[in-house]
C-alpha cells in the first residue's frame, strides 16, 4: 500500500510539474494582476446575472464602438446561462442595430433592423478600416478575448484599471498610453473607462472598478457561453465517477480475495 | 459464467475474444503501473470517437477553421464538451502513454522476448506525436500556424533537397490552405493506423504474455497467473475510473489550462507570437532540438532521442529485466525521469542563458544514459537474487507474497 501511495505521489508531482511548466510558459506578466472574487470560478461557479447585464451595457456603450464580437449573436443574450434578457428585450436590443442584408431581388444590398439570429454588428467594415481609425492598431475581436490572453479574466480586469502616468524615463509616442499590466506597458487604447461613464439601470454605482468587473464577466461569458452547464455537468460527472469508483473498488477487493494476492 | 456462454466463446472468431480478454493468463503480481496500457487504448478510443464527431462540424479552410471551432463551441449541441474531451484527451493520452513507456523502461518490459512489442510501441508513439502535432494545427490559431511553420521548416535542414521537401509538405510557399487540408486528412487517417498497430502491439504481447514487476518468465497458466476476466478487467476498470476523475477535472473545470492562450487568436501570418512553444508533451524533444546550435544536427538529435527507444532492447545488456533487482539501474532510472522533466521545463522557457545551458547538459545526459550508462551497467552491476517464480520464495520455505508484490523489503 505504501508503495502504491508513493507511486501515486510521484505521478501527481509529475502532473503538477507539467502544469506548472505550462502555466509559467503562458504568463509573462509585467505586474502582479489585480484579483477579485469571480462568481463563475469554482465547482459551482455561475455568472452573476446582474453583472452580465451591466457588462453587456458597458460593452455595447463603450467597447463596441471599436471592438467587434463577431462570434456572438443577439439571441445568445437571452439564452440560459447568459445575461438572460427576456425575449422581448433581446428583440428590442437586436432591432436597435442596423444590419446590412441582401442582395435583394434587384441585386441591391439593403439595411434592416437587426434580428435575434444576427451576429453582433461589426464596428468596422474590415480590419484595414479598423486599423485606419485607430492609429494602425487593430482593436482585437472580443468574442474569445479572455481565453486569448495569459492571465485571462484577471488580466483584462487589471488592464482596464492599469492606466497611469508613465514613469519618468519612458517616452510614449503620440497616441500611445502607459498601462502597468500591458505586455511592454505600451498600449494604443486610451483609458476606456471613467467613473459614471455609463448609467446603470439597476442603480449600481458605475465606478471604474465596478464597470471593469462587470464587463470582464460579460467577456468571460462571451468566450465561454456554456460555462454554467459545463460546471453543472462536471459536478454530476465527478460525483457519479467517485461513487462508481468506490463500488468498483470493493468489487475488485472481493474478486481478488479469491486468490492469495492483494490488490 | 454459465456453461452455455462458455460454449459460444469457444466458437471460431468469438474465441479470439475469449483468448485475449477472458481466459488470457495474466501474471498475478502486476501492479497499477500495468493499468496504463489499457488506459492508453481507451484514450485512443476516446480520441477517435470525439474526433469523428468534431470532424462532422469542422471546416478545414484557412478562412473558416477558426470560425468552425467557435461554431462547435457555441452552437453545436454539447460541442464544447466534445471539443474539450478531444483537446484534453490528447494530453491525457500522452500522459498515460508516457507512464506506460516509463513502466516498460523500469521493469525491462522491452527485453527479449518482447522486443517486437516494444518496437511497435515506439512506432505508435511516433505516429501519436505526428497526429497530435497536426491536430494542434487544425483550430488555426496563432500557435497552430506558427507551430506548423517552425516544425515543417525543420525539414529544410536536410542538405540539398530540404527546401524542396518543405515546399512539397506545405503544398505551396508557406503554411497555407493546402497545408491545413492535408493536415486534416492525415490527422483523420493516422489514428486508424495507430489502431491497427495497437492490435499488433497486443497480439505480439499476448504471445510471450505480460512482463511483471519481478521480471521473470512465468509458466502460464499456473498459480502465478490469473485469468484476464474478471481479475484484470475489474482492476483496469477501477484504474480507468480513477483516471476519469482526473480527466473530468480538466475537461469541466480547467479545459484550457494545458493549452496556450495564443491559440485563441486566429492565425495571422503577419504577426509572430512572442514565444512559439509546442504542447507540453512535446516539450522535452523541443528542448533537445533547440539545445543543439546547428539546425540539421538539432533535428537529428531530436529524432534520435525518440528513435533511440526503438533500439533499447539491444542497448540494455542486463540479463535481469526488472529494476527491482537492479539497485544501481533503479537510481539511474529516476535520474533519467528527472532529466526528461527538466528537459520539458527548459522546452517551455526561452532558449537563452542559463536555460539553454541546462537544456544542453540535460540533452547530453539523456544520450549518455542510453548509449553509455545502460550498456555498461548490464555488465558491471551487482544484481540482487531473483526468485524462481512469482509465488515461490528465493530460498525455499513458504510463498513470499512480499517478494511477489514488489515490496520495500526487497528493495533494500
Amino acid at each position: 500500500m505504501i508503495n502504491k501511495v508513493k507511486n501515486l505521489i510521484k505521478l501527481l508531482s509529475i502532473l503538477a510539474f507539467i502544469s506548472l511548466a505550462a502555466t509559467n510558459a503562458n504568463s509573462a506578466e509585467t505586474a502582479k494582476l489585480l484579483k477579485t472574487d469571480w462568481s463563475f470560478k469554482g465547482l459551482f461557479g455561475k455568472f452573476d446575472r446582474g453583472a452580465l447585464q451591466r457588462g453587456y451595457q458597458v460593452y455595447t456603450e463603450v467597447c463596441a464602438s471599436c471592438h467587434s464580437m463577431k462570434y456572438v449573436s443577439y439571441r445568445n443574450l437571452g439564452e440560459k446561462g447568459g445575461p438572460e434578457f427576456s425575449e422581448a428585450e433581446v428583440k428590442a436590443i437586436a432591432a436597435s442595430f442596423e444590419v446590412t442584408d441582401g442582395p435583394n431581388a434587384d441585386g441591391e444590398m439593403f439595411t434592416r433592423p437587426g434580428k435575434p439570429s444576427d451576429k453582433f454588428v461589426l464596428p468596422y467594415e474590415n480590419v484595414k478600416a479598423a486599423q485606419a481609425a485607430n492609429g494602425g492598431a487593430y482593436p482585437p475581436d472580443m468574442s474569445v478575448l479572455v481565453k486569448a490572453r495569459g492571465g485571462g479574466v484577471d488580466y483584462i480586469y487589471s488592464l482596464l484599471q492599469g492606466y497611469e502616468e508613465a514613469p519618468s524615463g519612458i517616452t510614449l509616442d503620440e497616441g500611445v498610453h502607459y498601462n502597468k499590466y500591458m505586455y511592454g506597458n505600451k498600449i494604443r487604447m486610451a483609458a476606456p473607462l471613467s467613473d459614471d461613464l455609463v448609467e446603470y439601470g439597476d442603480g449600481t454605482k458605475a465606478s471604474v472598478e465596478q464597470m471593469s468587473k462587470d464587463v470582464t464577466t460579460f467577456l468571460m461569458w462571451a468566450a465561454e457561453p456554456h460555462l454554467e452547464s459545463r460546471h453543472q455537468m462536471g459536478f454530476k460527472a465527478i460525483v457519479y465517477l467517485i461513487i462508481l469508483t468506490i463500488l468498483v473498488y470493493f468489487s475488485m477487493k472481493k474478486i481478488w480475495s479469491r486468490v492469495e494476492s492483494e490488490v | 459464467m454459465s456453461s452455455t456462454s462458455l460454449r459460444i466463446l469457444n466458437r471460431p472468431i468469438v474465441n479470439i475474444l475469449n483468448d485475449h480478454l477472458i481466459d488470457y493468463p495474466t501474471p498475478i503480481n502486476i501492479n497499477y503501473m500495468w493499468n496504463f496500457g489499457s488506459l492508453a487504448g481507451i484514450f485512443l478510443g476516446v480520441q477517435i470517437l470525439t474526433g469523428i464527431f468534431l470532424a462532422m462540424h469542422y471546416t478545414p479552410h484557412v478562412d473558416l477553421a477558426f470560425l468552425s471551432v467557435e461554431h462547435i463551441m457555441r452552437d453545436v449541441n454539447n460541442g464544447w464538451l466534445i471539443r474539450y474531451l478531444h483537446a484534453n484527451g490528447a494530453s491525457m493520452f500522452f500522459l498515460v502513454v508516457y507512464v506506460h513507456v516509463g513502466r516498460g523502461i523500469y521493469y525491462g518490459s522491452y527485453q527479449k522476448p518482447r522486443e517486437f512489442v516494444w518496437m511497435v510501441g515506439v512506432v505508435v508513439l511516433i505516429l501519436m506525436m505526428a497526429t497530435a502535432f497536426m491536430g494542434y494545427v487544425l483550430p488555426w490559431g496563432q500557435m497552430s500556424f506558427w507551430g506548423a511553420t517552425v516544425i515543417t521548416n525543420l525539414f529544410s535542414a536536410i542538405p540539398l533537397v530540404g527546401e524542396g521537401i518543405v515546399t512539397w509538405l506545405w503544398g505551396g510557399y508557406s503554411v497555407d490552405n493546402p497545408t491545413l487540408t492535408r493536415f486534416f486528412t492525415l490527422h483523420y487517417l493516422i489514428p486508424f493506423l495507430i489502431l491497427g498497430l495497437v492490435v499488433l502491439h497486443i497480439w505480439a504481447l499476448h504471445v510471450p504474455g505480460n512482463n511483471n514487476p519481478v521480471g521473470i518468465d512465468i509458466k502460464k497458466p499456473s498459480k502465478d497467473t490469473v485469468p484476464f476476466h474478471p481479475y484484470i478487467v475489474i482492476k483496469d476498470g477501477f484504474a480507468l475510473l480513477m483516471f476519469m476523475i482526473v480527466f473530468a477535472f480538466f475537461v469541466f473545470y480547467s479545459p484550457n489550462i494545458l493549452g496556450h492562450a495564443d491559440n485563441y487568436i486566429e492565425a495571422n501570418p503577419m504577426v509572430t507570437p512572442a514565444h512559439i512553444v509546442p504542447e507540453w508533451y512535446l516539450l522535452p524533444f523541443y528542448a533537445i532540438l533547440r539545445s543543439v546550435p546547428d539546425k540539421l544536427l538539432g533535428v537529428v538529435a531530436m529524432l534520435s532521442a525518440i528513435l533511440i527507444l526503438a533500439v533499447l532492447p539491444w542497448l540494455d545488456t542486463s540479463k535481469i529485466r526488472s529494476a527491482v533487482f537492479r539497485p544501481l539501474y533503479k537510481q539511474f532510472y529516476w535520474i533519467l525521469v528527472a532529466d526528461v522533466l527538466i528537459l520539458g521545463y527548459m522546452g517551455a522557457m526561452p532558449a537563452e542563458g542559463l536555460y539553454l545551458l541546462i537544456a544542453r547538459v540535460a540533452t547530453a545526459y539523456y544520450f549518455l544514459h542510453f548509449l553509455v550508462i545502460l550498456p555498461v551497467l548490464g555488465f558491471k552491476e551487482k544484481t540482487l537474487p531473483v526468485p524462481l517464480s512469482i509465488t515461490e520464495p528465493v530460498l525455499g520455505g513458504a510463498p513470499n507474497l512480499a517478494t511477489a508484490k514488489n515490496k520495500e523489503s526487497i528493495d533494500k
